[in-house]
């Protein structure tokens, strides 16, 4: 308990209180006004004067917009079971028993989760598409697959995508179950499966459905997958914001907007009835005892590695056939074999422009991230005050906001003077910075939680000043957290799709709005020799940055 | 400036609850000072805001002669013991003694030489190079003291310091602080929970429930005459009996005995009586009651005694006074040395014994 030193200090003294107050404008500034300004949007119409519900109107009475409202609905709510379905069992098997190759599943699981948006369903249409690798093959043998375009395509790979999330934040839990309980479970003379569902599981299952909170917001939310997968027939909202902006030329994107809305609320539903079903199961645990590893041999190891080994590696496979496909020749716009650097070599100069884009932009969102990411988690964990829930409540938004959601409540708000900075490359770095925080935020938060206030303490008593003490004690402590943080910040800003696509004149593009505008485009060879780079990319950031943190990256 | 520190009329407040309830002290220069009281007492907020991390709701607080209430803690020239030592864990051990001498600008010459010097007095010079995740926990409590004492602190606060180390490295390290105290001569404010430790390393004590001073006084005063039964119960073991002082001052215990304590002020109506278990003796007449059991403890013997209305007392008799142990279910007759228990008013739990 840090409270402000002394009653006689005015407030403006205090630079907490100037740290809060800068944070606050810049979320004002970049996130409250830019979407208020797509609800005001929403209620507009070019065609009538003042308020107007007619696009909500022409939303829910359209079969074209609103079979997008079920299919995104759809699109989430199973992938979100499918996830759980996948990642709950390989939780328990990864806490509880002595996996082989522990450690990569674990590494392959991260990778996948921060490969880039599009790259599952690019990867797929490579093997199962209507002229894909495996279609074709299969065909020679008259055997037709399941098309993989539209519904369950989509969800498959959403999926395989994002169950990562449900399999740490379960493993997170059953790491904290202090063994005595499932022992004391034992003890009462209950069978390992019957204390699996009576202990274990309704243990950790509000951190499942945290986990699968965060799913359903990202699927929803997601714009790479169902733009390729989803073709002219199964539109989701996100694609419809998109399509909906850029076919309303000149215009102010207000069914755009109305969507935005209808998104939005659905993900503050969700997020309340989350919120709503833990409140009232909340069990604080901490692990005196971690559960210990059951040692199992030969047969049993293979049948406990073995499904995880699926999961882990199925999900992987995008990121092993794009970089494998992007040495192939291509007749433009199919793969024919061999092996060649063609597709590298024929990048050219939009190669380097789009990685000086991604790194240039990606590091500077980074040294802001860093900066206000380390002053704004100290200011929640240990500054509370009457203002510290609401900074946590803004740490939110990104997450309720989608990409594309907020993509247009700056094109909207940031085309018209005061501030022009549609066209900009500092509008890409603006939205990194606002979406990408929370990472570093909730990282540093988790792990100043855990220092003891008093080493600050000792510092000031020792006759050093509390802001001198803060940099000179406090931040260097934070430094792990805040690293392991700002790495998911960082990978996730190169791999952004959903907002920066928005915002891109073109000239700004990324490396991953370069890579997908070739797909899209058909381009082929330079869609995934762009793709195979931009994965390496990540996974080179990120398994150096699990070797530095010796594994402590928790998403 | 001289080093002692005086409260007057302390007052806590978070929210609607009162922490401090005005708290006054008054602690001398180069006193061994000991805030002692159950958790919740308020011993620890006072010695916070003592340490300006805490926020001032009333009252003043002097070092020596000057206020410092808007002194903001970095400059209150304080050494402070955390309860956690709160060792800085990225700096080696010389390092985190240094800090604060670094931060008062001495000069470089002169750091080396007082780091040593301090780590000599805590016994722990060869570990300078250290970093505290490879010391015991009895090593980083010494790191912590040298780190605090080495800036020449006008005051030294230490905030239940040996909480955290098992039975007998407390014992060993409460001698220890003690010592280096008497050496150094700073003033120290010492919080504990335990009252043994207070009795042990204080020159004075103040008793502390519910953000109140319940007794201030040296740990013999404390122990002998306990100003109230909170203190009585709260250091030590008493009994506590039921009593009507009459008005003669003759003080009748449910008409069995009759004792003439030496009363301090004239009282005449229901009191409580509190007297320690060595205090009480076996004797020809007295309370009636019964030995119900008895635990032979080396050099003296604990019993448990019912009294006629059914409650137990504790007596202690010491094995070099007697040479035989009282069976289970002996018929005894119990007595006090008047001089050497406290009465208090049943009402407002005043002490009236001298």
């Amino acid at each position: 308990m840090l409270k402000r030193k002394n009653t006689t200090i005015p407030l403006y003294m205090d630079p907490w209180f100037w740290v809060k107050l800068i944070v606050f404008v810049i979320f004002a500034l970049f996130l409250v006004w830019p979407f208020s300004s797509i609800i005001t949007n929403a209620f507009k119409s070019t065609k009538v004067d003042g308020f107007t519900l007619a696009n909500f109107q022409r939303f829910f009475t359209k079969k074209y917009y609103f079979g997008a409202l079920w299919n995104s609905i759809g699109i989430s709510l199973v992938p979100t079971l499918f996830s759980v379905v996948l990642g709950v069992p390989m939780a328990y098997l990864m806490t509880r028993y002595n996996v082989w190759g522990k450690k990569l599943w674990h590494v392959l699981a991260i990778l996948s989760l921060m490969s880039p948006p599009f790259l599952g369903a690019y990867a797929w249409i490579m093997l199962f598409g209507r002229s894909g690798s495996v279609t074709t093959f299969l065909a020679n043998f008259g055997i037709t697959i399941p098309t993989i375009y539209g519904f369950g395509g989509i969800s498959t790979v959403l999926a395989l995508k994002l169950y990562p999330y449900i399999y740490m934040y379960t493993s997170g839990a059953m790491e904290s179950i202090d063994s005595s309980l499932e022992e004391c479970a034992e003890n009462l003379g209950s069978g390992k499966f019957r204390r699996l569902m009576t202990v274990t599981l309704p243990v950790v299952t509000p951190s499942i459905t945290a986990g699968a909170l965060v799913v359903f917001m990202s699927a929803l939310a997601d714009f790479g997958t169902p733009m390729l997968l989803g073709g002219q027939e199964f539109r989701t909202l996100p694609v419809l914001i998109y399509n909906e902006y850029l076919s309303e030329t000149g215009g102010n994107g207000n069914l755009a907007s109305a969507i935005s809305i209808i998104i939005v609320i659905i993900t503050l539903a969700m997020l309340a009835v989350q919120k709503g079903y833990v409140s009232r199961r909340n069990y604080i645990m901490s692990a005196l005892r971690p559960p210990k590893e059951i040692e199992v041999h030969g047969f049993k190891r293979f049948l406990v590695t073995l499904p995880v080994f699926l999961i882990s590696f199925i999900s992987f496979l995008p990121q092993i056939v794009v970089c494998a496909s992007s040495f192939q020749h291509t007749n433009y716009s199919n793969f024919i074999g061999g092996f060649t650097f063609e597709n590298y070599q024929n990048l050219g100069t939009r190669l380097w422009s789009s990685l000086r884009n991604t790194f240039s932009y990606s590091l500077i969102a980074m040294v802001f991230i860093v900066v206000i990411g380390i002053l704004m988690s100290y200011a929640i964990v240990r500054k509370k005050g009457k203002t510290g829930g609401l900074l946590d409540m803004l740490l939110m938004a990104p997450y309720v906001i989608p990409g594309s959601v907020l993509g247009l409540c700056y094109i909207v708000t940031f085309n018209v003077k005061p501030l022009i900075l549609t066209g900009t490359g500092a509008i890409i770095i603006i939205s990194y910075i606002i979406r990408k925080l929370p990472y570093t935020v909730r990282s540093s938060s988790a792990f100043l939680q855990q220092m003891d206030p008093s080493v600050e303490e000792a510092s000031i008593n020792l006759g050093v000043a509390p802001m001198k003490t803060f940099w000179k004690v406090t931040a260097r402590l934070m430094l792990p957290g805040v690293f392991s943080g700002a790495i998911l910040s960082w990978v996730t800003c190169i791999n952004e799709l959903s907002c920066s696509i928005m915002l891109s004149s073109g000239r700004n593009n990324t490396l991953t709005i370069e890579a997908y505008t070739n797909i899209v485009r058909n381009s082929v060879g330079s869609g995934a020799a762009l793709s195979a780079i931009l994965t390496v990319t990540s996974a080179v950031i990120l398994i150096i940055a699990l070797r530095v943190t010796k594994g402590k990256i928790r998403v | 400036m001289s080093n002692e520190v005086i409260i007057k009329d302390a007052v806590k407040k978070y929210g609607d609850f009162i922490a401090l309830k005005g708290v006054s002290l008054d602690i001398r220069e180069g006193e061994f000072f000991t805030l002692l009281g159950p958790s919740g007492c308020g011993k620890t907020t006072l010695l916070r805001m003592i340490a300006g991390f805490n926020s001032i709701e009333g009252g003043e607080f002097y070092f020596g002669d000057k206020l410092i209430n808007a002194v903001p803690a970095h400059k209150r020239d304080i050494g402070m013991v955390f309860q956690n030592y709160a060792i800085f864990p990225h700096l080696t051990v010389e390092e985190n003694v240094a800090y604060g001498l670094k931060a008062r600008k001495v000069p470089k010459a002169e750091i080396a030489p007082r780091v040593k010097e301090a780590l000599e007095l805590v016994q722990i010079a060869h570990l300078a190079k250290r970093k505290p995740n490879e010391l015991s926990g009895g090593q980083q409590q010494r790191v912590a003291l040298a780190r605090a004492f080495v800036i020449e602190p006008s005051v030294l606060l230490m905030d239940e310091p040996l909480s955290n180390l098992d039975a007998k490295l407390r014992v060993q390290m409460r001698t220890v602080i003690k010592k280096l105290q008497r050496k150094l001569g700073i003033t120290t404010i010492y919080v504990t929970h335990d009252q043994e430790e207070a009795l042990a390393i204080s020159d004075r004590i103040a008793v502390m429930k519910d953000g109140v001073i319940m007794q201030i006084g040296s740990p013999t005063e404390i122990y002998a005459k306990p100003q109230n039964p909170f203190v009585a119960g709260f250091i030590g073991v008493s009994n506590f009996l039921d009593c009507t002082v009459k008005k003669d001052g003759v003080v009748d215990i449910d008409g069995q005995l009759e004792i003439r304590p030496p009363l301090a002020k004239a009282y005449e109506g229901p009191a409580k009586l509190s007297a320690r278990p060595e205090q009480l003796f076996f004797s020809e007449s007295g309370l009636p009651g019964e030995i119900m059991f008895s635990t032979f403890l080396g050099d003296f013997i604990e019993y448990e005694v019912r009294l006629a209305d059914g409650q137990n007392l504790i007596v202690n008799e010491y094995t070099k006074d007697t040479s035989e142990v009282h069976a289970d279910g002996e018929k005894v007759f119990l007595n006090f040395d008047p001089n050497r228990i406290s009465i208090y008013e049943a009402e407002s739990e005043e002490v009236i014994t001298c």
